[in-house]
């Protein structure tokens, strides 16, 4: 059985074709892009927001996307449980659209960071964790100006309590220490999941590495959980 | 009629680019210059029937879209 990925393209993603090429090319799965004046995922079983510079990031990051015609089809299928991986843009996008809490704020140097970076795996309770090692960690590129994870101290707490984040920037040794953290990051935050943890948001592009020549494969590991969680789960629950 | 609303990020949130303006102002001898934050500044044309309206329309589209609660408070000037 083929899942089918949709990729929601904005005016401005640039990783779309690289999210399509992994789930398509390197994964074996059905995948289709889907333009944000759609209405409709089309039967989708795993939706996907890409990186880029959704509305060119005017006003702030993915604030504008959020408005977007797909969006309450996007919304409509993380609440029947549907998996939703936002990768960096993609993880603002949900951000702003309230399908994660918190917000993105500058990388506390004012620099952009394009770099491959270390992220340690908290929970392999989400499908796009699971079959990841608890405290695994993944190398994979990063490439974003504002990835600076923002949380009032009482939703951090909360995310904490209820193990919601997911990722967290790391040394080689898996030691979510100060020096890793590219971009300032409240806990060294790189990724967290929703409450029902079919949400996943990171700021790292394992799309990126998804095979030995772009200088990962770990990002494969992303993929392939969420096909296998849907297929261990013998079907696809949302469509 | 014209509004004005001011974005600016929350006192309790670090504002990078601020503190790096503050640096260079400090740098250039301006000692007695602070705290610097950086905000952002819209002018909206509207169509509204009182100055109430206009204030209520704005802050309305601020809520929505111009600002972020998480990290951002704003403020309206009707003109």
């Amino acid at each position: 059985m083929s899942l089918t990925f949709a990729i929601v393209v904005f005016p401005g993603s640039n990783c779309d074709h690289d999210s399509y090429h992994a789930a398509k090319d390197v994964l074996g799965q059905d995948a289709v892009c889907i333009w944000h004046k759609e209405t409709s995922l089309a039967g989708a079983d795993v939706v996907i927001l890409p990186g880029g510079f959704a509305h060119g990031d005017y006003l702030r990051t993915g604030a504008i996307a959020r408005f977007s015609p797909i969006m309450p089809a996007v919304v409509d299928f993380a609440g029947r449980g549907g998996p939703v991986l936002g990768i960096c843009n993609g993880f603002q996008v949900l951000l702003e659209s309230g399908l994660l809490p918190g917000a993105m704020l500058r990388n506390r140097d004012l620099r952009f960071h394009c770099e491959q970076v270390g992220i340690r795996v908290e929970r392999t309770d989400t499908p796009f964790t699971a079959r990841a090692r608890e405290r695994q960690v993944l190398r994979m590129p990063v490439a974003h100006g504002e990835g600076n994870y923002f949380a009032p101290p009482e939703l951090l707490r909360q995310l904490e309590d209820s193990g919601r984040v997911v990722f967290r920037y790391c040394d080689e040794r898996g030691e979510a220490v100060d020096a890793a953290n590219i971009n300032g990051s409240a806990h060294n935050i790189a990724g967290i999941c929703n409450e029902g943890r079919n949400v996943v948001g990171l700021m790292p592009h394992p799309e990126r590495a998804c095979e030995a020549s772009l200088g990962s494969a770990d990002g494969l590991l992303l993929f392939e959980s969420v096909v296998s969680a849907l297929v261990q789960e013998g079907a696809v629950p949302t469509r | 009629m014209k509004a004005r609303v001011y974005v600016t990020l929350k006192p309790s949130v670090f504002d990078p680019q601020g503190q790096t303006i503050a640096d260079a102002l400090h740098s250039l001898g301006y000692t007695t210059v602070g705290d610097v934050r950086q905000g952002k500044f819209f002018e909206l044309d509207l169509n509204a029937a009182s100055a109430d309206q206009a204030k209520s329309l704005a802050a309305e589209v601020a809520d929505k879209l111009l600002a972020n609660p998480v990290i951002e408070s704003y403020r309206v000037e009707i003109l």
